[in-house]
Order: structure tokens, then sequence, then C-alpha cells
């Protein structure tokens, strides 16, 4: 009789039967289907049941529905009743929802209810667009500098006080107000310490002149850059999960210090995207000049001073003030509320320095009119085909102040479909700092297919030899480490969709190598084992002898190649990543399969007979 | 089946000298390549800008290149890859053509030749996160022999270590003196490769030395040079055993892989033989030479516990 631990056999049949339940989503394929979610609000039950039996209404078959964060994911059995879903759920919900087009797994109902999935696959398996934009953050301290510039100069008009000049020095990240003499310094420095309390200032002087110095701390700087950082991810989320783009699961992710990575799957018209993304656009609130005929500034083309001539959406000429009240950076969220009292809103909200301003402005302009002008700095292409940057300015909206308000309001009186595209649009205007791509890769769905195919072929053709290699070279004991590496296969898929980790084509590189890698450990045992018998020992003693011996080397080849996966792991990005993840889920399942799994089965064919008189290998 | 069935009597040790000899041209040869050919990088390591294409027939690329040429795209390099049919257009890193709209730009003036023609794979890489990517990717191979050293280290006695760690050191030296040769793209994914080779021929080295180390205990009376010269010759089979499985199912990569993979399995097959040839003939000839004696290995003996303790 060999021994062997009969609870380790139980504990390789308990892991291998959780291997297969977690694997097993894998296996029921993908179908058409459309992804639905709702601007800034979840998908909930009654959605569904409402979208359910609208389709049902209409006559399309619908193979399944589920809710899955937040997100409704209806499947069809045929492409043409996708579309057709498509066009009579948009028709219906005219833009309450995103609605786009894409795959979804078959697996049943209870399977998802347990939290079972299959494989996520990367964007060059499954096509779609990967882009990395660079946030410029100390752009965003400069931006910061400028503001503290405008409000010091602001405080000083508004008390009256004579100086002689506010400069800004970006290298020191300071502002500094100059003054001609000890008076008006004592009163300047009142009036916006008065209106900037929080804020810290040295007095100094500058060629015999008193002055006064403000300076950014580092831990300032350090916050506006954290901020900016933050802020974009928020805003270019939002721009994502516009109902316009319709992208099904975009994910938006902060990349080292300053970088902004976006994971759009699926996507097929990339340009569309990369424009809204691209679009650098910002916002201004200024008051309306109600004294001057903006008809007259373009008739005779002489713009009063303190005004500048704008235009509304449908070319009509406006004259704003050319003081700003509020810019786009000090909104932090805007949204379309379809039901007030008022009717139709956008409600706005801004920070605290914005929400400063506003209420100054509110208080002395009650009954005035207050306009948003959208400013989009978008790249277009010009007759050449070189992308050259254009910038316009429109007046969005016009509202008239109804009462005193600060960090919260609504603008009223917009039509449904204005409102909905106004909230986008302020919400979309509101980038911290400016963004660059600075990588881009797009990879087309017929290609991601092309790839999955060919990742496939390459994973039997080099499984199937490494099977049959070992069934002939090591007979019994060589099938016998074919069914462990099937587990291996089994279990290494089951990992991966427990961690959700997404994969790639040198993912599937990565199986395939783990398949060839996890041969050693079996082929290190049997070795041993011939090894063994050569030198006269028993075939049980061989056995014993053969597991326990290899297992050394076993063990420090894993840890070595551990050690480069953990190293790619850390270093590496993107598709190299996913590489990384099933290289060391592999060399743990490998492990497994082929100590413990190898052992089990051993002991199953050959523990039971009294006597071994030889081995199959 | 067997084709080892008896063990090999090869005189390694003795022979060494040729083996040190076959492994200076490859390095010398390697480096020489490197520097004269220098590597032919990929778009993730000098930025630009990679477009792939695929035609419904198979197009003239000189017209391709002149309606690039007439349309603005200028230094534009064409070529086909895999078939006649797919097209690969590849631009050079310039900060005043943005890279956002350029693949479908490219589509555009390609549709006027073949209204069929799709756009496959669009890569835009600027060029310092070039030159980041291509800084991490060295960094990645600095940390893993470290890693691997001190590993080394830590399980085995100086000069083995060493002498392990050259032969890893010769192992991605040979593959990128591969990838100078061949003139084939060096890219992200034949990075990782270089990593997978080195986690993994280090491999049979541990092996070899595990064994050694073994011998070592059990065989006093022989000299360090034949402990060797057995050991390797007794781990022989398993070493080449595992290394062909690994091969067929890597070449099986090379084969049906695909255009995406070729850089990466290509390292692997280089990187696999390259590794099996220096921990048969190098490694341990090295730490000879580098004056391990049986102390060396006994010594080990009374401060590492039997290892089979605890095993499955």
């Amino acid at each position: 009789m060999i021994s062997y631990p009969r609870w380790k056999i139980v504990l390789v049949a308990i892991m291998l039967v959780i291997g297969i339940l977690l694997a097993l989503p894998n296996v029921f394929g993908e179908q058409d289907a459309l992804q639905l979610a709702r601007d800034r609000a979840p998908m909930g039950e009654s959605d569904r049941t409402a979208l359910l039996q609208l389709l049902k209404d209409k006559g399309i078959a619908t193979s399944g529905a589920f809710l899955d964060q937040g997100r409704l994911t209806l499947r069809f059995s045929s492409k043409q009743d996708q579309l057709k879903a498509r066009d009579v759920i948009g028709e219906a919900h005219h833009d309450d929802f995103t609605i786009a087009l894409t795959q979804a797994s078959k697996v049943p109902e209870w399977m998802r209810n347990l939290g079972l999935g299959p494989v996520k696959l990367g964007l060059d398996l499954r096509g779609g667009v990967y882009l990395v934009y660079q946030v410029d953050i100390n752009g965003a301290v400069k931006q910061l500098l400028d503001h503290y510039e405008q409000d010091f100069r602001a405080s000083l008009r508004n008390a009256h006080v004579t100086y002689q000049d506010v400069q800004v020095d970006y290298a020191q990240n300071r502002v500094r107000v100059l003054f001609r003499d000890a008076d008006a310094f004592a009163k300047g420095k009142a009036a916006i310490t008065a209106d900037s309390r929080n804020l810290t200032f040295n007095d100094t002087t500058v060629e015999g002149a008193p002055a006064l110095d403000f300076m950014l701390t580092p831990q300032q700087i350090r916050d506006r850059q954290t901020y900016a950082v933050q802020q974009n991810i928020t805003i270019l989320r939002n721009r994502l999960n516009s109902p316009e783009l319709a992208v099904s699961e975009p994910q938006v992710a902060q990349e080292g210090v300053d970088r902004i990575a976006i994971q759009l799957p699926g996507l097929q018209n990339s340009a569309e995207v990369k424009k809204i993304l691209g679009k650098t656009a910002t916002l201004e609130f200024r008051m309306v000049d109600e004294s001057d005929n903006p008809l007259e500034a373009v008739a005779t083309g002489r713009v009063p001073i303190g005004s500048k001539l704008y235009y509304t959406r449908d070319k009509q000429p406006v004259l704003l003030k050319r003081e700003v009240v509020v810019t786009g950076d000090q909104l932090t969220d805007a949204s379309f509320q379809p039901n007030t009292q008022d009717g139709a809103a956008v409600s706005v909200s801004l920070d605290s320095r914005g929400a400063a301003k506003m209420l100054r402005n509110t208080q002395e302009n009650i009954g005035h009119r207050m306009a948003v002008v959208f400013i989009d700095r978008s790249r277009e292409k010009n007759a050449q085909g070189i992308d050259v940057d254009k910038t316009t300015e429109e007046v969005i909206n016009q509202a008239t102040i109804r009462g005193v308000f600060s960090n919260n309001f609504e603008i009223t009186g917009v039509n449904p479909i204005e409102g909905r595209e106004l909230a986008l649009l302020l919400r979309a205007g509101g980038l911290a700092a400016p963004l660059t791509p600075i990588e881009e890769r797009a990879i087309g769905p017929s290609l991601g297919q092309d790839n999955i195919n060919k990742g496939v072929d390459a994973m039997v053709f080099g499984t199937l030899a490494a099977f049959i290699f070992m069934a002939i070279y090591y007979k019994v004991f060589g099938l016998i480490a074919d069914l462990t590496l099937a587990a291996n296969v089994i279990m290494l898929t089951a990992l991966l969709s427990l961690v959700g980790a997404a994969l790639t084509l040198p993912g599937i590189a990565a199986v395939v190598l783990t398949v060839g890698m996890a041969v050693d450990a079996n082929i290190l045992i049997y070795e041993r084992i011939r090894e063994e018998l050569r030198n006269g020992v028993s075939p049980r003693a061989a056995i014993t002898a053969g597991f326990d011996r290899a297992f050394s080397a076993i063990a420090d080849s894993n840890v070595t190649a551990l050690i480069a996966g953990v190293v790619l792991w850390s270093f590496g990005s993107g598709a190299i990543r996913g590489f990384a993840v099933v290289l060391v889920l592999g060399i743990a399942t490998s492990m497994f399969t082929a100590l413990m799994g190898t052992r089990s089965l051993v002991q199953i064919v050959y523990g039971g007979r009294r006597k071994v008189e030889r081995l199959s290998i | 089946m067997e084709f080892f069935h008896k063990v090999t009597r090869f005189p390694f040790m003795n022979t060494r000298k040729v083996w040190y000899g076959l492994s200076a041209v490859l390095i010398v040869g390697s480096f020489v390549l490197l520097a004269v050919r220098h590597l032919n990088l990929g778009v993730d390591f000098t930025g630009g800008v990679v477009i792939e294409t695929n035609f419904s027939q198979a197009p003239n690329i000189e017209s391709l290149r002149d309606a690039l040429a007439k349309a603005g795209v200028a230094d534009a390099r064409v070529q086909a890859f895999g078939s006649s049919r797919d097209i690969l257009v590849r631009l050079p890193p310039d900060p005043t053509v943005r890279g956002e709209l350029i693949g479908a730009h490219v589509e555009e003036i390609f549709a006027k030749i073949d209204s069929g023609v799709k756009l496959l794979r669009t890569e835009v890489v600027g060029p310092q996160v070039g030159q980041e990517l291509f800084e991490r990717g060295a960094w990645a191979l600095v940390a893993t022999l470290v890693l691997i050293l001190i590993y080394v280290l830590f399980r085995f006695t100086p000069k083995l270590a060493l002498g392990a760690i050259f032969a890893v050191l010769h192992d991605p030296i040979c593959v990128l003196g591969f990838f100078s040769l061949t003139q084939m793209s060096f890219d992200l994914t034949a990075i990782s490769a270089i990593l997978a080779v080195i986690g993994y021929s280090l491999n049979d080295t541990v092996i070899v030395f595990d064994r050694i180390r073994e011998r070592a205990r059990s065989a006093r009376r022989l000299t360090v040079a034949q402990v060797i010269d057995e050991s390797i010759n007794q781990t022989l089979s398993r070493t080449l055993m595992t290394k062909l499985v690994t091969l067929l199912v890597v070449v099986a990569l090379l084969i049906f892989g695909g255009e995406t993979l070729h850089g990466f399995s290509a390292a692997l097959v280089i990187g696999i033989i390259a590794g099996t040839y220096s921990s048969i003939y190098i490694s341990s000839a090295l730490a000879l030479d580098l004056g391990l004696r049986t102390d060396d290995l006994l010594e080990r003996k009374a401060t590492k516990p039997e290892e089979i303790d605890g095993l499955p």
C-alpha cells in the first residue's frame, strides 16, 4: 500500500469542484445585447419590468435581462432584435437612458445571482479604445495663482484702495501686491485679508515701497495638483456617461501622479469620443450689459467699454460685462431636474470660492440678467489635414437673477432637451487643468475577434501537443499528468473569473506558457521516479521518493518564475499586466495541481493495490 | 518510451573551455550586433503612430505612400504585414501632429483607393511615454535580476549563486542579439517575454544545483568536478524533457498566435534554448572556476534542515 492522507485527496476534489463551478460561466458564450444606464442614477427593478413590457408589446423577444452595478443589460437572440429594441427604447424614452450596443454572456440567472461570471476580456480581445491623458498639474497651480490675483484686485477695487500693481510670480508660486505708501498698504491689506480670511500674507518692501506677499505652501500646491487630477477624473467620467456617447462600462482611473487612463471597451466609433474627451471646454458666468444695444454694437463695430460682444447658439449678439462672476472650475456639479416647481431646471453647485462670489454678485444684481458663456477649445483638421486648436465662445444660457444665492442654485426656464444639454455642457465645462492625450490604442472589433481566435488556436494546439507528448512518453503517468493539466487550466480560468482580471492576448500567451511550465513539475517528479526505479528501488518507494525529492526543485523553480511575474506586474501596464497576472496565478494553480493533484491521482490508481509490480511510466 | 534509458556520461567539466568559447562568441556577437544594428524598437518605445488596416484586395504600396504624402501625412512608412492585404502604416512621433484623429484620417485617405478598407488598430504613443516605457522596461529587467540574485544567494552558496546569475544574464543578451540580428520589432511584449525567460531559465540551473548539493553530501570521495559532471548528466533527461515540452507549446504560440505575439513567442523560443544551454554548460562550470569546493556544499548541510518536512 502506498499511503497518502485521504483528506488531501478530498481537498483536491473539493478545490476541483469549486474550480469547475467558478470556471463554468465561461462556456455559455455571448449574445448581442443592449446596455442601458441612466444619467447619474442607477437603473432599478421597475425599469427592468417597464422596459421588458415595452419590448413585449412591440413584439421583440428578449432572451435575458439583468441589473449589474446600476446598469441594465438586455440580451437578444439576433442582431436585428438588438437594433430594433434600441430604436424602440430610444423612441419611447427619448434620452432618458444611455443605450450602448454590446455583447453579454449567456450565463444563467442563478449563476449570475451567485456572483459568478465569465472572464473579462481585455481591450485587445474585445476591441475598444485605451487612452492616456496627461494632466497639466502645473497649469492648475498657475490657474489658482491667477484666481488669487483677480481676487486681490477685486478686493482692492471694491474697497477703493489705490495700488500700484498685483504681480504673479509662477516660479515662486507667489502673488505680490505693490502699494505706493504705508497708508494705502494698511487699507489694502485690511481689504484683502477681509475677503480672503483663510490665507496667510507676509508684509514686505519692494524698492522702498510696502508690498503684500501671498505664497502658496507646498501643501497647498500638492492639494491643488491632486484636486486637478481628481476633478478631471470626475469630469471625464461624467462626459463618458453622457447619453450621446453610449459607451458600455467606461473605466477612468488615475495612473501615476498626473495621468488618467481611460478604457472604453467595445467602442467602435472612437473619433466621436476623442472629440468630446479632448475638448478643453471652460465656462464663465458673466452679467449681461443691459444698458447698451448689442445690435447697435454689431452695426457700428464699436463695443462699449467694460463690455464684450458675444453670440448665442442661434447667432444672436449679446453684450456681456467684462468682469467674470464665476468660472467653470469653481463649478462642482450640474444636473438636470425635469420636474421642479418652476418646470424643468438645471441645478448647479459651486465650490466655496465660487459661492462667495456668487453671493456677492446676486446681492447686488437681483432682477438683472446673468449669462453662461461656454468656451470650447477643440481641435479641428484644417484643409491640409493638420489639427489646429480652435476656440469658440458661445452664450449658452441667459437667465434673470430672482433671488440671492451662493453655492446651490437653479437655472430655470429651460426646455427639457435644452436643459439636459446645458447640464451636460456645464459639467463638461469644468476641466480643472488642461489635458493632453499622450497615448492611445484603438483595436477594432474584427481584430479583437481575430486575436481571440489566434489565441485560442495557439492554446488548443499547444496544449494538445503537450498532452500527446506526455501520454506517449509517460504512459499512465502521462495520462495522469494530462488530467492534472486540464485541472490546472480549469482552476486558472476559475481564478481569473473570480479576481475579475481582464484577459489580454499576452494573457492568453501566459496561459499557454503556464501549460508548458506546469508540465515541468510532472516531468521532474516522473524523471525522479524513473531514476529511483533504475536504482532498483521498489515502485512504492520510488513514487514516495519521486514526489518528496522533486519538491525542492519544483518549489525553487517556481519561486524564480514568481519573482519575474511580480516584477512584471508592478512595472508593467495594460497588456503586460494581463500577462503578469496570468503568469502569477498560473504558477499558483500549477504548483497545486502538479503536486497535490498528481499525487492524489497516483494514489487513486496505484494506492489501492496491495502490491505494485511495476509502474506504467 | 524513454530517450535517456541510461545515464549519460558527458564530460561537461573537462570540455568547459569549448562551451565558454561558444558563449563568448554569442555574447560578444550580440553586443556587436546591438552596437552596429541596434534594436528595431517598436512604437511602444520610440513613440509615434502605428495604424493597421485591412484592404479588400492587395493594394499597391507605392500608391498608398503617395496618397498619404499628398494628403499631408509626412514620413509615413507603409508596409504589408502578415498578408498582402494587411497594411501597416508607421508615423514618427511628431508633436505638431495630434494623434487623436490620425487613424480615422488615414482610413479616409485609404478609402479613396479601396472603399472596403477597414481600420484594425491604431496606436499613438507620445515620445515621453515611449521613453518612460523603455526606462520602466529596463528597470524591470534590473529589478528581476537583483531579486533573483538575492534569492539564489539565500538559497545556495555565493559561488553557485554567481554562476547562476551569469547563466541568467547570458539569456536575455542572446535574445537581444537575436532581435538585433533579425530586426524584429522589439516592443513591450518582448520585454515581458525576456522577463519570463529570466524567471524560467533559472529553473534548470536550480535543478542541477540541487542535485550537486545532494550528490556532494552522499558521494564525498568524488572531486567537485566529478560531482558536477555526474549531477548534470543525471538531471540531463529532465532538463531536456521539460524544455522540450515547453518549446512545443511555445512553438504552437509562434505558429498560431498571430502577428501580435510574434516577437513575444520568438523571444521565448530563443530565450528557452539559450537558457537550457547556459544552465547545462555554463552555470556550474563557472561556479567550479570560481573555486567551488566540496566544503562549500557541505557547509550548508549543517545550517539547512531537511527540506522534505511538510510535504504534500
